[in-house]
């Protein structure tokens, strides 16, 4: 008898996610200005797979299949993926992410609200360590390319693996600026000099930057509709702008700047977009602050001490498996207690 | 808008949600007054608090204000005649309530003279303030707010002092409802002469007026009434913000106190009552009115919505009809606001005291909620809990039915406001998930209470069985090495009473029958031997019985029921010492085989308590 309250004033998971993707497009539209046509390819190639793997899922999972393909959190899942990995990356690698992120880190946990790691950054850990190379290999931005590829020499590449005649790998791809500042600084080149190199821009790499802008622009929509809360953006870019900008301080000549640090790799796509995912993210508000400000470290840690040349990935996923412990030491004062 | 300027600093709680106040509908015109003309369904429970004494009979005719059933026990309150007219039935029918269960009602048909029986006004300027309030105690008055908590019981003084603020709950933070807005408008001035009172009663040096902003023609009433009986009373306007309503809530928006989550508004020295509710009391005090109407919004999906003042027990299909009917599409009536009403199970339930608001409900107005789906952690929930909790936790902990951990994340401390649900993006109806989850810890703590008792009286009965066993099994082995004795020995001297001087020596009296010798040490040695045994053996059959049925038994419990047989066993032994000699000897030649002959009571003990591991003699 009693179904109160009666009113309901919140937006529908599928609207949240709606703004989500509606959020990442000027980050999009960037890349396609920057990098080429490609992007949508993956975009559409991982956005197909997602669908398809969810509803075969849920059917063998014998769940109601439109509702939670309807949610469009499969979408956000592999959008994200897509835009984490190279652009020009063939066919199979951003399904086999895409499946891996949907099946195993997704659905086998019990689908939507049970996954305790994000989906996107498990699918491309998984394809990190699995396919290194085909992970590290960039292409130019079209900018800086000694050939540019036309949107359909570009899907050929992707499906095919082949290039136009006379077109060799290495006019289309070279190092990112992340990878190439390590790699240098290995052979004792000071950071100036690196910074120099025409792929580096006004903050970051020379193109990535325009996408990252974009990027923060999406986030600051979020923000705005409050799809996401303040504390995870301020808390990431805080911390690894503080780290880098005391490494820099210490050491101009071995330490990139601070704005090259958040404006460089997937900096942007993880303040807004990917630490702010609430299923694996942590809820309390000094969390959600311990919680980014520990991506923002390990971030930091790999990107400058470790392997990979991006530590985005793995230090979200480190942070998920604190956010149960986090949660349960961050509870706020509930009226009428004591602390 | 001069009525919204404060001078007072106001305080914040947490969250909070702004639904749309559809306010304006009802308060186009003033209140009307209904008569009583069809019968009138008087619900004995009203209030919170035991069931009224009933006072009067089936075919009695009384007169309005007479009182129909006097308030009972501590918390209870009494019900009154709302007209005059005749009793014509007492008998259970539908009430008002989420749950759709028929209670016990009076029903009176009115006589259509509306006669008024004899009222005495309260002398409360001069009487004991304790006088003043006993006499409130037959007066029927709840609180108006909804919660229809007895309203002498928050006027006692109980011995407690301190009481330094007085807050009256204008706010009325749920949407739709209108009837406090009214009543301020329209009354104002004998609003101020109930707040007077009750700040005697009380002894508050101060009054705070809560009113929520989106009412500013109430509020400047009540500025004015104020002003005009130099009232010190101050009229506070907060923010509109649901639910500031709740008293908790509304107190610390006032005062900044944050009432401890086990306490009482009074133990930090305040006290609070509904603006309706001290316009009761002023009526009472002044003309010995009791509580026979309540000022009710009819709202919704009605021809001319408005607010009525209702005779209670009027059926709310007259009140609806009262509003000019209600329109097509009408689905269902909700009693209360949209945040935490109920669906009516009828529309001729009676009004009652917590009735403040009926809503004509149609699928439009509010939609059924859309399917639930799983929680995303958004927090949106906690973001907008005014009492700080964290509803996705406690949503996860009663789904998963894990009670503790909700009890351990407050979950008594919900006061099922509904913001939680009204933001939540998946639609999860949390409020019903709150209350399941407090009523199945609630039928739990109460099984677990009822198990320990049963468990107490089992463990006494297992004792008992076993002591009328051993009692048994000594009666049996006395009477056996008796008659072995009687066989073999043929005596000729006969029994000697002369040592059977214990009372409980009778329950061994057929040993006492059987021929005895002189006893002798030898003899004496050995019927103490076979007393051991018999006891032993006697034990060792409870401890199997007790490794099979009490095998639960906390160790403390074991060690103390072991300690209660040693006793009975001595005693037993002192009783059994002064049975004759020949009955020990063929004792022991029958028992004392599998035992250690020099069992005492003290190594019984150790027998029993080594209880699990000790074998059954043949």
């Amino acid at each position: 008898m009693s179904r109160s309250p009666y009113l309901s004033s919140a937006p529908s998971v599928s609207v949240i996610m709606l703004k989500v993707l509606l959020a990442l497009l000027p980050g999009i539209a960037a890349y396609v200005w920057v990098y080429g046509g490609g992007i949508l390819i993956s975009l559409a190639l991982a956005s197909l797979t997602a669908l398809l793997a969810e509803a075969a899922v849920l059917r063998l999972r014998q769940r109601p299949v439109l509702p939670f393909l309807m949610d469009g959190s499969a979408i956000v899942t592999a959008w994200l993926l897509a835009l984490a990995l190279p652009p020009l990356a063939p066919w199979w690698l951003v399904v086999v992410g895409t499946l891996f992120a949907i099946v195993v880190a997704k659905q086998l946990y019990g689908g939507l609200g049970y996954n305790p790691f994000n989906p996107a950054m498990i699918g491309y850990a998984a394809l990190l360590i699995s396919f290194p190379v085909l992970m590290t290999q960039w292409p130019s931005p079209l900018a800086l390319a000694k050939v540019s590829l036309s949107f359909a020499d570009q899907w050929h590449y992707i499906f095919t693996r082949s290039l136009p005649l006379n077109v060799p790998v290495d006019a289309i791809s070279s190092a990112t600026p992340l990878d190439y500042l390590k790699t240098q600084l290995v052979l004792q080149q000071s950071v100036s000099d690196i910074r120099n190199t025409p792929i580096f821009g006004w903050l970051g790499g020379r193109g990535s930057e325009l996408v990252a802008l974009a990027t923060l622009l999406g986030g600051l929509y979020l923000l705005h509709q409050r799809i996401i809360s303040w504390h995870i953006p301020l808390a990431f870019l805080a911390t690894l702008t503080l780290l880098s900008a005391a490494f820099h301080l210490l050491a101009p000549e071995l330490h990139a700047s601070p704005q090259f640090h958040l404006f460089s790799g997937g900096a942007m796509l993880c303040a807004f977009f990917i630490a702010t995912d609430p299923v694996s993210g942590p809820t309390t508000p000094l969390a959600k602050l311990v919680f980014a400000a520990g991506i923002g470290v390990l971030t930091y840690v790999i990107r400058v001490f470790g392997g990979y040349p991006d530590g985005i990935a793995f230090a979200v996923i480190l942070m998920n498996i604190c956010v149960p412990l986090l949660d349960a030491y961050t509870q706020p004062r509930v009226f009428g207690h004591e602390k | 808008m001069n009525a919204l300027v404060n001078l007072a600093k106001l305080f914040k709680f947490n969250g909070g949600v702004h639904p749309p106040q559809h306010k304006q509908a009802s308060t186009t015109q003033p209140i009307r007054v209904l008569q009583a003309n069809l019968p009138l369904v008087l619900p004995l429970r009203q209030h919170v608090g035991n069931i009224p004494h009933l006072r009067v009979q089936v075919g009695e005719h009384v007169l309005k204000g007479q009182l129909l059933a006097e308030a009972e026990g501590g918390i209870s309150a009494a019900i009154h005649a709302p007209t005059s007219g005749t009793i014509t039935a007492i008998q259970d029918a539908l009430i008002p309530h989420p749950s759709g269960l028929p209670d016990r009602c009076v029903t009176l048909q009115p006589d259509g003279l509306d006669e008024w029986t004899a009222l005495t006004p309260i002398d409360w300027q001069h009487m004991e303030k304790r006088a003043v309030v006993a006499s409130l105690r037959q007066s029927g008055i709840v609180g108006l707010g909804g919660a229809a908590f007895p309203t002498h019981i928050k006027l006692r003084s109980d011995g407690r002092s301190g009481i330094h603020t007085l807050v009256i709950n204008a706010a009325e933070c749920e949407p739709y409802i209108t009837c406090d807005d009214m009543v301020m408008r329209e009354r104002a001035a004998d609003i101020l002469r109930g707040i007077a009172i009750t700040q005697h009663l009380l002894g508050a040096e101060r009054c705070l007026i809560g009113i929520e902003d989106n009412k500013p023609e109430a509020a400047a009433a009540l500025r004015a009434a104020c002003h005009a009986a130099d009232s010190s009373a101050q009229v506070i306007v907060v923010p509109t913000i649901y639910p500031s309503g709740d008293a908790r809530r509304l107190i610390h928006v006032l005062t900044g106190l944050e009432i401890p989550s086990h306490q009482r508004s009074v133990d930090v020295g305040v006290q609070c009552f509904n603006v309706a509710t001290v316009l009761a009391i002023y009526r009472y005090m002044s003309f010995g009115e009791p509580a026979l109407s309540r000022i009710v919004t009819v709202t919704g999906n009605v021809a001319r919505p408005g607010n009525f003042e209702v005779p209670l027990g009027m059926p709310v299909s007259a009140l609806l009809e009262a509003a000019g009917g209600v329109l097509e599409d009408t689905s269902e009536f909700i009693m209360g606001g949209p945040m935490m009403g109920f669906s009516l199970p009828s529309p001729e339930v009676p009004v009652t005291k917590a009735t403040n608001c009926i809503i004509a409900s149609t699928p439009s107005l509010f939609p059924p909620a859309a399917p639930a789906m799983p929680c995303i952690r958004c927090a949106r929930c906690a973001d907008a809990c005014p009492v700080s909790l964290q509803p996705q936790e406690l949503y996860w902990f009663a789904k998963s039915d894990n009670f503790d951990k909700a009890r351990d994340y407050k979950l008594f401390d919900c006061i099922e406001c509904g913001c939680c649900s009204y933001v939540c993006p998946s639609n999860i109806p949390l409020v019903q998930y709150y209350r399941y989850a407090k009523s199945e810890i609630i039928a739990q703590d109460r099984a677990k209470e009822a198990a320990n008792l049963a468990r107490e009286r089992n463990d006494f009965r297992l004792m008992r069985i076993e002591r009328e066993k051993q009692e048994r099994a000594l009666k049996h082995a006395q009477k056996a090495a008796g008659a072995k004795a009687e066989a073999s020995k043929i005596e000729p001297g006969k029994a000697e009473p002369s040592k059977a001087e214990s009372g409980v020596q009778h329950a061994a009296d057929p040993a006492v029958n059987v021929a005895a010798s002189p006893a002798s040490a030898q003899a004496e040695a050995a019927k103490k031997a076979a007393i051991a045994a018999a006891i032993a053996r006697a034990k060792a059959q409870k401890a199997a019985q007790a490794a099979q049925n009490t095998a639960a038994v906390t160790p403390a419990v074991a060690a103390e029921m072991a300690a209660i047989d040693a006793r009975r066993a001595e005693a037993a032994a002192r009783a059994a010492n002064i049975n004759k000699d020949d009955v020990a000897e063929a004792a022991a030649a029958t028992h004392v085989a599998d035992q250690d002959s020099t069992t005492s009571p003290a190594s019984a003990q150790t027998v029993s308590s080594v209880a699990p591991n000790s074998k059954e003699p043949s």
